[in-house]
């Protein structure tokens, strides 16, 4: 049986792998993200030449200046993609880490806002996450913006996001094309790092895939933001043999550390099939 | 440098201090936290560097705070700080919302001794809208518009952090962690606890002087073995993820916050006293 942790981490992957979108040589993956953390060591057990930052994870940390180098790598360009999540999320890519209700999450209150208000505006490419696929979550508008989708031109942004994977279904986020020539996808990250480019305006989400078990009219019903959606929605293709050789042993593997009550809860069969 | 007593150590933090605290994955000073908490703290402004866990949530559930700057307050996988949430929804405390780079930044401006230092993003980000102090300028070497935030420098009066060990000298060392040196660079004393003191000099060995804080910052130290826990310490000692997990459980009430106090804060003081 493939698990819908494994058809996300597949589905992750394949974003990375775009090839119409910039280049991720050097991928950043926040604390806690074990379905994010899968789906990069997923595109480097596979044969892709990335480079890995994973924080938290105790041995392999790459960083020798502190947490606050990931910043000061990320503001020079040289992060070419991170994840990021919200407790809620709406149609202009906003995310909120902060509460609903009024300043500061009177009604409820999340964690806050990590690094996520500096990581959307400084990366060429990030791919938003969250398992919760309802109404509650993906919002018309959010109550409060931790980090904006979008920007106004003039302000200086390398990218926006991706898309939107969750539990249900996979998103694309399109924007208007860039107003820079030469900022155009794929160059951003490669060229000058003070080029102040803003390729986000008019950013709205399209429904790309839905997950195995998924209809389209479900997801609409479950999603709380107007998207665009094709006449024919495909669905999200489930992993290969291949990934699903590679999940279940040598990401697996390198997973344990960071993840073990992930990879007991997610592969713990596998494990005693094996 | 004084070597004093753990006890007398927090005597000297004073109520209402600014105090800077490291987040629970970089040796966070729990042993001398819970002698906070003990010798009866009032009005502490906490500033988590750049995020806040375990010490902040008990701080905040015995009363010790009355304000928190951070970005972010988690017990991580064992969820949210339920004594931090408790306290904010009942008006107990003030909370400012912050980024994580623009924590760094805005103590990388105290460590050089500049009143303010430009931070990219978080512009759109309803952060900035509730921080009047941080201030949006145009960047005066730009050719055209180009707004960024301006961070004011931050000084907290006392930074508290355990470190592996210190020598005579009162030099202290703790690995790759660099922020706890800029923390400790920023604010106007340190106090910090220690495994363990050793006789030979750190700055005299080139491979742990990279990872050593030198006594110009440091005003006292005292031994706290263990005292990171239920933290992990560097390679010295693996986090206690069960005891976090029992914590969480606990802190969801008030008499169970208070049974953990007893058990596990105001009990080492009757060992100690032994």
């Amino acid at each position: 049986m493939i698990r819908r942790e494994e058809i996300m981490a597949a589905a992750l992957a394949r974003l990375i792998l775009d090839p119409t979108a910039p280049p991720a040589r050097h991928i950043a993956v926040g604390a806690a993200s074990p379905i994010p953390a899968a789906a990069c060591w997923l595109v480097r057990v596979l044969g892709h030449d990335v480079r890995l930052s994973l924080l938290h994870k105790h041995h392999g940390n790459p960083f020798t200046e502190g947490t606050r180098e990931l910043f000061d790598l990320a503001g020079q360009g040289r992060i070419d993609l991170f994840f990021l999540g919200g407790g809620q999320i709406d149609g202009s890519a906003n995310i909120n880490l902060i509460g609903t209700g009024d300043w500061p999450g009177t009604a409820a209150r999340f964690p806050g806002s990590f690094g996520s208000a500096f990581m959307y505006l400084m990366t060429p490419r990030t791919i938003l996450f969250r398992e919760e696929h309802s109404p509650r979550v993906l919002v018309p508008r959010v109550d409060i913006i931790s980090a904006p989708g979008v920007s106004p031109p003039g302000v200086f942004r390398r990218g926006t996001a991706q898309g939107l994977v969750t539990s249900r279904a996979v998103f694309r986020f399109g924007t208007s094309p860039p107003p820079l020539a030469g900022g155009g996808r794929g160059e951003g990250a490669a060229q000058g790092r003070d080029t102040p480019a803003n390729p986000t305006v008019g950013g709205r989400f399209t429904l790309e895939s839905v997950h195995p078990g998924e209809t389209a009219e479900a997801i609409r019903a479950a999603t709380g933001f107007d998207y665009d959606a094709p006449q024919v929605v495909p669905t999200t293709p489930p992993p290969t043999q291949d990934q699903l050789a590679a999940l279940r042993g040598p990401v697996r593997e390198q997973m344990l550390e960071t993840y073990p009550e992930f990879c007991r809860r997610v592969w713990a069969a596998t494990e005693h099939a094996a | 440098m004084r070597q004093v007593s753990l006890d007398a150590l927090a005597a000297s933090v004073p109520d209402g201090a600014l105090v800077a605290l490291p987040p629970d994955n970089s040796t966070p000073p729990h042993a001398l936290v819970h002698a906070l908490i003990r010798s009866g703290k009032r009005g502490l402004r906490l500033f988590g560097v750049p995020v806040s866990g375990y010490a902040t949530d008990l701080l905040i559930g015995a009363g010790c705070v009355a304000e928190l700057q951070s970005s972010s307050v988690t017990l991580g996988e064992a969820g949210g700080a339920p004594r931090f949430l408790a306290a904010l929804a009942a008006g107990r405390i003030v909370m400012t919302d912050a980024t994580c780079p623009a924590i760094h930044t805005m103590l990388q401006a105290a460590e050089k001794g500049v009143p303010f230092m430009p931070l990219r993003g978080i512009i759109g980000s309803d952060i900035l809208a509730h921080r009047p102090d941080w201030r949006v300028i145009d960047n005066p070497f730009a050719q055209g518009p180009d707004p960024i935030v301006l961070l004011p420098a931050l000084s907290p009066d006392i930074a508290l952090f355990h470190g592996v060990m210190a020598d005579p000298d009162g030099n202290v060392y703790v690995g790759r962690r660099r922020e706890l040196a800029t923390m400790a660079h920023a604010a106007r004393q340190s106090l910090v606890t220690v495994e363990r003191f050793i006789e030979t000099n750190l700055l005299e060995d080139e491979r742990l002087a990279p990872g050593t804080i030198a006594a110009t910052y440091i005003e006292a130290v005292a031994i706290a073995e263990h005292g990171a826990w239920p933290s992990a310490l560097l390679d010295e000692y693996p986090a206690d993820p069960a005891h976090l997990s029992d914590y969480a459980q606990l802190a969801r009430t008030e008499d169970g916050f208070r049974a953990y106090l007893d058990r596990h804060v105001f009990h080492s003081r009757a060992k100690a006293a032994e």
